[in-house]
């Protein structure tokens, strides 16, 4: 608990620092942002907490988050299937962009297209569809491209947009998560490697496995899948948030501040704009998702007696297996969940991002999971962590990255402050458990006096 | 030898400690502790285990400092702040378990930390060989100094450790437990070496629970008990009677309360089970409901591994564990805890307790998933089993939120204890249950043996400790390199009776060494 305090003043104080350096640190956009990245590395974050209580460590994390994004981009990768008899042209509008096919079009839908015959045989140029409207008996196909290339008249081939059904996509890339949690608690509890050695050879893996099947081409995913792009950029609901956007976009003022002029800003007739006092900060999806997490693993971890279990082996697991307990099994289920959550947020990013290079995505951010896990109160001996304190660290972790940037540091200089500052965590832990151990003994010692 | 001592009292003695006291988190080990040591003398230090003496010896080596007191060498004050310094010291420190790099070779241990060097810096490799060889020869070791230290036997690594200690020049040696783990002709060629040394002026302070051994080889006996100096004996006042009166402070009839009961059924079999590392040998054995019976045998003797064998923790080669006539799988403990079989282990830190865990949680551990219902904690059924087991069983603690670590060594076990109590098991196995463990705590230690056994649990324990032994069990067993050499019924029950089993051989330990030394002599 005086851990979690600890870095919860840390926090604060980070938090403050930046704001009295640059006010647009607390500016809505940015508050949305932070806690967005904050959700999407707090998954991870937890998720090693778990494998860094059992004494473990889990250095894949990056690479398998590269992995599954890649892998749920080719699963959703789209085609479009040409219809075998073409449909005629009957009129080409303009304005606004639509092409009217005679007849019925069928299950002509948004994000289809129009394959338009070149004359070459093989080739063709298309028209992408916007949306489907029905006038009488003929369809209407409003469309991106400009119509131009085609004719009343003229012949078009309804080709169908296609992909792997979603939730197939996502099932499988998570279950591809638990086979390699399942992998690396295998190898370490039944075959005896150590959790370095089996995790840094994930690293390697997994990485160079998500290279080679995309064959080094960034990934995407295509525009039609709204749906699922949600869970990384929804916002369902907005919380009001008192006097943000007088200190963010006001500069602790009530009016618009333009911070690249260095005054306040004026509206066309020349006077001051106004801001309201209460912000609506939307709440992003990944926030959400993280704080479910959050909740079910703090609950697993202190409410059930599996967690318990966890503990106890981190701390000695010789004792725990001479208390019947199946030390090997719970290892296991502490890498699954581990990696489950590392597969959660390998899709979340990818889909925040939308630009999965597979040689770079997610570099190191292992690194940064372990240092907020750390940082919140875990330590690497073993059977300590409150999934709170991990929540905490992972945004600070976040805040100080994003601080860097505000307050005008080199960007450079982020890994090197990170660095530090989880020196300064651990070192001032370590201060504090002795001063408390010699304190203890001393406290004794008095005791002892006075009983002899 | 008597002319010897009464011109050492007129000199100060060479090495004198006063009024030291140590302690350590929940517990006093040392208070106020005196003792004396003349030259040429052998000072046997004897007491329960947890009395205090390896405490001090740590001290005396460097190992740990003392909270008070002071140890003067040759009636001068001396700081024994570092290994090293006792070394300058002329101390040595032969441990229970010796601390030779086993990789490497015997002139290599023996110079280790100061090694010869050449003109150019290298490891003077010859210098080693010859200086080797003069050096175990004045321990009458007959190795090459090339021999590879951990192909030695145990018997062999310790005069190495000798005759490196000697090679540091040496004038205290301090042994702790030299022959726990030594067969009979081992120890009597050590018994040997000790006399040759005392011969030559060096002193030795001689820890044992062997009290035969004492008696053989004492000069004068120190005893402790509880931390505390109990009392001297002269050579001439040593008997074994005299050394268990000051060890245990009371009555023995009345420290080890035994009522025996008429065993009921055989609860624990063993049937012909093979245990690593010693697959060649069979042992069978039978625990009845209600009979405590004790395990003997030296260090090494293959009875931790058999213990934990049973419990599952080792799994067996060959052979099966029957409890009440139910084969047990034995591929990890869950199986005979279902069962109940419990096992109190032999180190308690590192198998019995999550030492940073609370009394609670520890009590608690085995029993979670007992209490659990579709895996969530239950909290108010775990602070009523803390509850109950810290009131049998008399633990001494604030409160049930107590971190274990911070308890005494014989609080620390009964919460070993209160853990399996809870599960209410039908077969109690400890190993090694009284050591580090206060006199206090010991008693109430064999009073829950006695009551489990008189509810009608077949208590199966392994102990070093000889008293321990003659007067906890009903019957004993004894092994030796992994076999039950012999079983011996209360009647029968003789120090020299276990030992004879205990080493494998029809000598009587007390008159071997005698004899080896006339022969020397001659």
């Amino acid at each position: 608990m005086n851990k979690i305090l600890g870095i919860l003043g840390l926090l604060i104080v980070v938090c403050l620092a930046t704001t009295l350096g640059n006010p647009r640190f607390l500016s809505p956009g940015n508050v949305e942002n932070l806690i967005r990245l904050t959700a999407l590395f707090g998954l991870i974050s937890v998720g090693v907490a778990f494998v860094i209580i059992t004494g473990g460590i889990d250095l894949s994390i990056g690479s398998t988050i590269a992995l599954t994004g890649c892998l749920l981009a080719m699963f959703l990768e789209v085609d479009y299937v040409p219809r075998e008899v073409p449909t005629t042209v009957t009129e080409v509008r303009t304005e606004p962009r639509a092409v009217v096919l005679s007849g019925d079009a069928g299950d002509l839908a948004k994000g289809d297209r129009l394959h338009v015959p070149t004359g070459v045989p093989g080739k063709f140029r298309f028209l992408t569809v916007d949306s489907v409207a029905t006038e009488q008996d003929r369809t209407v196909a409003a469309v991106v491209e400009s119509p131009s290339i085609v004719s009343a008249g003229g012949k078009v081939t309804v080709a169908k947009l296609h992909h792997m059904n979603v939730i197939l996509a996502v099932a499988l890339v998570l279950a591809i998560s638990v086979g390699i949690g399942v992998l690396h608690g295998v190898l370490i509890t039944k075959v005896r490697l150590q959790p370095f050695v089996v995790t840094l050879c994930g690293l390697l893996f997994y990485r160079g496995y998500a290279r080679y099947l995309t064959n080094e081409q960034t990934q995407h995913f295509d525009a039609s899948l709204e749906g699922l792009k949600y869970l990384a950029s929804g916002q369902p609901f907005q919380v009001p948030i008192p006097f943000l956007r007088w200190i963010g976009d006001g500069s602790w003022s009530r009016f618009l501040w333009d911070p690249t002029a260095g005054k306040h800003a004026l509206d066309a007739q020349g006077n001051l704009i106004p801001l309201d006092m209460i912000a609506w900060v939307a709440v992003p999806m990944p926030v959400i998702i993280m704080l479910v997490v959050a909740v079910l693993a703090a609950v697993f971890l202190n409410r059930t007696i599996y967690g318990r279990y966890l503990l106890a082996l981190g701390r000695n697991e010789q004792a725990a297996r001479y208390s019947g307990i199946n030390t090997d099994r719970m290892t296991i289920l502490a890498y699954v969940i581990c990696s489950v959550l590392a597969g959660v947020a390998g899709i979340l990013f990818a889909l925040d991002l939308n630009l999965i290079q597979p040689a770079s995505h997610a570099n190191f951010y292992e690194l940064y999971a372990i240092s907020a896990a750390v940082l919140g109160g875990c330590s690497l001996r073993g059977g300590e962590g409150a999934i709170l304190g991990v929540l905490i660290g992972a945004a600070v972790m976040r805040v100080l990255s994003n601080s860097i940037v505000l307050l005008g540091i080199s960007t450079h200089l982020e890994f090197a402050i990170i660095g530090l500052v989880l020196l300064a965590g651990v070192i001032a832990d370590e201060m504090v458990k002795r001063y408390a151990a010699r304190r203890r003994a001393k406290h004794e010692a008095v005791l002892a006096e006075k009983g002899a | 030898m008597t002319g010897e001592s009464t011109a050492n009292d007129r000199r100060p003695p060479l090495l004198e400690v006063r009024g030291v006291s140590k302690r350590f988190p929940g517990v006093q080990a040392l208070a106020d502790v005196s003792l004396s040591l003349g030259c040429g003398e052998v000072l046997a230090l004897i007491g329960e285990n947890g009395a205090g003496k390896s405490t001090l010896m740590k001290i005396l080596a460097g190992v740990q400092s003392p909270d008070a007191g002071e140890i003067l060498l040759d009636g001068r004050a001396i700081r024994i702040d570092s290994v090293r310094a006792a070394q300058a010291h002329g101390i040595a420190l032969i441990h229970q378990e010796l601390n030779l790099a086993d990789n490497l070779d015997v002139g290599a241990n023996l110079f280790l930390g100061r090694e010869p060097r050449t003109a150019i810096g290298l490891i003077d490799r010859r210098r080693i060989e010859r200086e080797s060889v003069e050096i175990l020869r004045r321990v009458g070791l007959d190795v090459s100094p090339n021999t590879i230290v951990g192909t030695l036997s145990i018997g062999y690594q310790q005069m190495v450790e000798i005759a490196k200690a000697l090679s540091a020049n040496a004038r205290i040696l301090i042994m702790d437990e030299p022959t726990s783990s030594l067969t009979s002709g081992e120890a009597a060629r050590l018994f040997d070496v000790i006399k040759d040394l005392r011969g030559r002026g060096v002193s030795i302070i001689y820890i044992s629970h062997r009290l035969g051994e004492v008696n053989e080889l004492a000069d004068r006996v120190t005893v402790f008990r509880d931390g505390r100096h109990a009392g001297d004996l002269a050579r001439e006042e040593i008997s074994h009677d005299a050394m268990v009166r000051l060890m245990v402070g009371r009555d023995l009839a009345q420290f080890y309360a035994r009522t025996i009961h008429t065993p009921g059924e055989a609860v624990l079999e063993v049937d012909a089970l093979r245990v690593a590392p010693r697959g060649r040998h069979a042992v069978s054995l039978a625990i009845h409901s209600g009979e405590i019976v004790g395990m003997a045998g030296l260090v090494g003797a293959g009875r931790t591994e058999l213990l934990e064998a049973i419990f599952g923790v080792r799994p067996p080669l060959l052979g099966t564990v029957r409890v009440a006539g139910n084969p047990l799988r034995l591929d990890s403990p869950v199986g005979p805890i279902a069962a109940g079989v419990a096992l109190v282990p032999e180190d308690r830190k590192l198998q019995g307790l999550v030492l940073e865990m609370s009394v609670r949680q520890n009590i608690s551990l085995a029993n979670l998933h007992r209490q659990a219902t579709r895996g969530w904690l239950d909290a108010s059924g775990e602070r009523r089993l803390a509850a109950e087991m810290i009131d049998r069983l008399h633990v001494r603690t604030p409160n049930d939120q107590q971190i274990v670590h911070y308890l005494s060594g014989g609080n620390q076990q009964k919460v070993v204890l209160g853990k399996w109590l809870a599960l209410r098991p039908r077969v109690l196995l400890l190993d090694e249950p009284t050591r580090g463990v206060d006199v206090g705590a010991k008693h109430e230690i064999y009073r829950i043996m006695e009551q489990l056994a008189a509810d009608g649990v077949a208590v199966l324990f392994v102990s070093s400790d000889m008293e321990e032994v003659l007067g906890m069990s009903d019957r004993a067993l004894v092994m030796h390199e992994g076999r039950i050499t012999g079983e011996l019924a209360r009647a029968d029950l003789s120090e020299e009776a276990i030992m004879q089993l205990a080493t494998g051989r029809d000598v009587s330990v007390g008159r071997k060494p005698a004899a080896a030394e006339t022969a020397r002599n001659k």
